[in-house]
């Protein structure tokens, strides 16, 4: 086959290649049962199709009719979510900003406390709970694991503290604990360990095995191996799993202190519910600010840990 | 055959010859030792401002002992036909949330896409209020759903669906980004419009991966789902805080027990799902 070559007398992406060489027509036989194995395909991807927007259709209606949902309901109350928007919109005047701005964050000394406590519980929480998952996660790596029981058991523990919710530890332990931001660390920590342990040991799982097996051939024990066969390979990823899960809990201790584990949490809680309109989106710029700016600084040196590899 | 120990003239003779070799790695090794302190500094000052104290760890420990025997054997106590309703509008919450998430999100990414707008000025704002969507907590959106919706499962769904609009619409945008802009050529070549590069040249190439993030999100939030009762929104959270407020465990064991069946089931039914997609994909 020839290329087309350049063409100057014509720019642009959507140019037409000539037909080149003429090609032979198939015999009207195979050509008529081509086309139809072709519409058959066609023909049956569309009933699969349909088949699942059907059972879509009707899952959404059994969802709907549990989750109570009332599209009337929203459409006349939906003047009342913009209103709330109106309302707790500051009253910002170009005339006397600073004034305005002083009135609109008038309690930022103890905001900026309180959201400081929200950084240190998700810094604290994310810490213990990847040093609890990078302790467990070897143990549960298929690959790397000594006993097959043992795996089976530890996936089920970490299966365990990753499904139970993060705010319901905080409610257990706020009754055994007392209330404070210690509760939110212990909660956010054991969460942590079951969504990064088994983020962990699937990193674990995906290396390469060659360096474990000439070290053990060398006559390694088994840190000796992990530290230098299974470590290297996988400690950048580790530390990318735990920023991303950093980034995640800091959402997540912004709210702990809705159950009384601290944090920022109970402030935006008593703005809302008692209608303190200015005082709700202070606390909620706040909050969108950290998060913001949380996730670009992660994403960065993500990026950074991740390319450097490469 | 074991390998024969160099004797010490040979190494001495090889540490003259390759010094860089031998040198110890002092630069990587302080940074790091550095990083370490620094965590560690950090973890220390956390744990003062936050009044760590061994004490009350060690106490509350011992009451969470008492805890975990008082929850043993579960015991739904005549209330298993509540549960499992509660359970169920908890995953109607899950679903109804997930998919409108899905529906809205789907064309406001495509907006925030640079390979579809090029305009720098449009995907910016629209990712940004993205964010702004995503870095306010489904409970927070729950408070303020209930402010216009009431009470209820109603407000729990608005409240999902919109903090997973803004986590929805970034990876989509994401998703259309990495796309393979090959086909979309060949569409352009052969004389289609914008509209037909989007429909023919991109859609089949995200719609897979679309479809997994999807599930994966539904997943995800049925385990939001169980906790947004939490500010009477809804679901099994409800009567989980109201259970552990009084302390009736026997009980509380037994939704967490049907909550971690439920989230296995559902994990389970969309992994077999996704890799379905995902292997029609490639």
């Amino acid at each position: 086959m020839r290329v087309a070559g350049p063409d100057p007398g014509r720019t642009g992406p959507c140019r037409p290649i000539p037909v080149l060489e003429t090609v032979s027509p198939l015999p009207p036989d195979r050509a008529a049962a081509l086309a139809q194995a072709y519409d058959g395909a066609v023909a049956a991807s569309r009933r699969r199709v349909w088949i699942g927007l059907a059972v879509l259709v009707v899952l959404t209606g059994l969802a709907a009719q549990a989750a109570e949902v009332r599209p009337g309901v929203l459409a006349a109350n939906i003047g009342k979510f913009t209103d709330y928007i109106a309302q707790i919109l500051p009253a910002l005047t170009l005339g006397n900003l600073g004034g305005d701005l002083a009135e609109w964050y008038w309690g930022w000394p103890k905001w900026l406390a309180l959201l400081g406590e929200t950084l240190l519980m998700a810094y604290l929480g994310t810490l213990l709970g990847a040093i609890g998952g990078f302790l467990l996660c070897f143990a549960a790596a298929g690959n790397v694991a000594r006993s097959r029981t043992g795996c089976f058991l530890v996936r089920r523990i970490l299966e365990f503290c990753r499904t139970v919710p993060e705010i319901v530890f905080a409610l257990i332990f706020v009754i055994a604990f007392g209330l404070g931001p210690m509760v939110g660390v212990l909660a956010l920590a054991i969460h942590t360990t079951g969504a990064l342990g088994k983020l962990f040991a699937e990193v674990v799982e995906n290396i390469d095995l060659k360096p474990v097996e000439s070290l053990t051939a060398a006559g390694a024990g088994r840190i000796e191996t992990l530290r230098f066969a299974v470590l290297p390979q996988v400690l950048s990823n580790f530390v990318s799993y735990g920023l991303l899960r950093f980034e995640i809990n800091v959402r997540g201790a912004g709210v702990m202190g809705f159950v009384g584990a601290g944090g920022i949490g109970q402030e935006l809680l008593v703005a809302i519910r008692n209608f303190y309109y200015a005082d709700v989106s202070a606390i909620l710029v706040l909050i969108i600010l950290t998060v913001m700016a949380i996730d670009l600084g992660t994403e960065r040196l993500r990026h950074h840990l991740l390319g450097g590899l490469r | 055959m074991t390998p024969r120990d160099p004797n010490p003239a040979e190494i001495a003779a090889l540490r003259q010859r390759y010094p860089e070799t031998f040198r110890p790695a002092r630069g990587p090794r302080l940074l790091a030792c550095l990083a370490v302190a620094g965590l560690i500094a950090v973890a220390g000052y956390a744990m003062v401002r936050l009044d760590f104290s061994a004490v009350r760890l060690l106490a509350g420990l011992g009451r969470l002992g008492e805890f975990s025997l008082m929850m043993l054997p579960p015991d739904p106590a005549g209330q298993a036909w509540t549960f499992l309703r509660a359970l169920a509008e908890t995953l109607g919450i899950a679903f109804i949330g997930t998919l409108t998430a899905a529906l809205l999100a789907f064309p406001v990414a495509f907006l925030a896409a640079r390979n579809v707008v090029p305009n720098p000025f449009v995907h910016f704002t629209i990712r940004r209020g993205l964010d702004v969507m995503r870095s306010v907590d489904v409970l927070i959106w729950a408070l303020i759903w209930i402010n216009v919706v009431g009470l209820g499962p109603f407000a729990g769904a608005l409240a999902i669906a919109c903090a997973d609009f803004g986590a929805l619409g970034k990876l989509f945008s994401e998703a259309v980004e990495t796309v393979d802009a090959k086909a979309g050529e060949g569409v352009c070549a052969s004389g289609g419009a914008e509209l037909h590069r989007i429909r023919f040249g991109l859609i089949p190439a995200v719609l897979p991966v679309l479809g997994s993030q999807v599930l994966y999100f539904f997943e995800s939030n049925t385990r939001s789902a169980t906790i947004i009762g939490i500010v009477g929104a809804g679901g099994i959270g409800q009567y989980l805080t109201e259970l552990i407020r009084v302390l009736e465990l026997r009980q509380v064991a037994f939704l967490i027990l049907m909550i971690l069946v439920t989230v296995a089931a559902i994990d389970a039914v969309s992994g077999r799902l996704r890799r379905a997609l995902i292997g029609t994909a490639r």
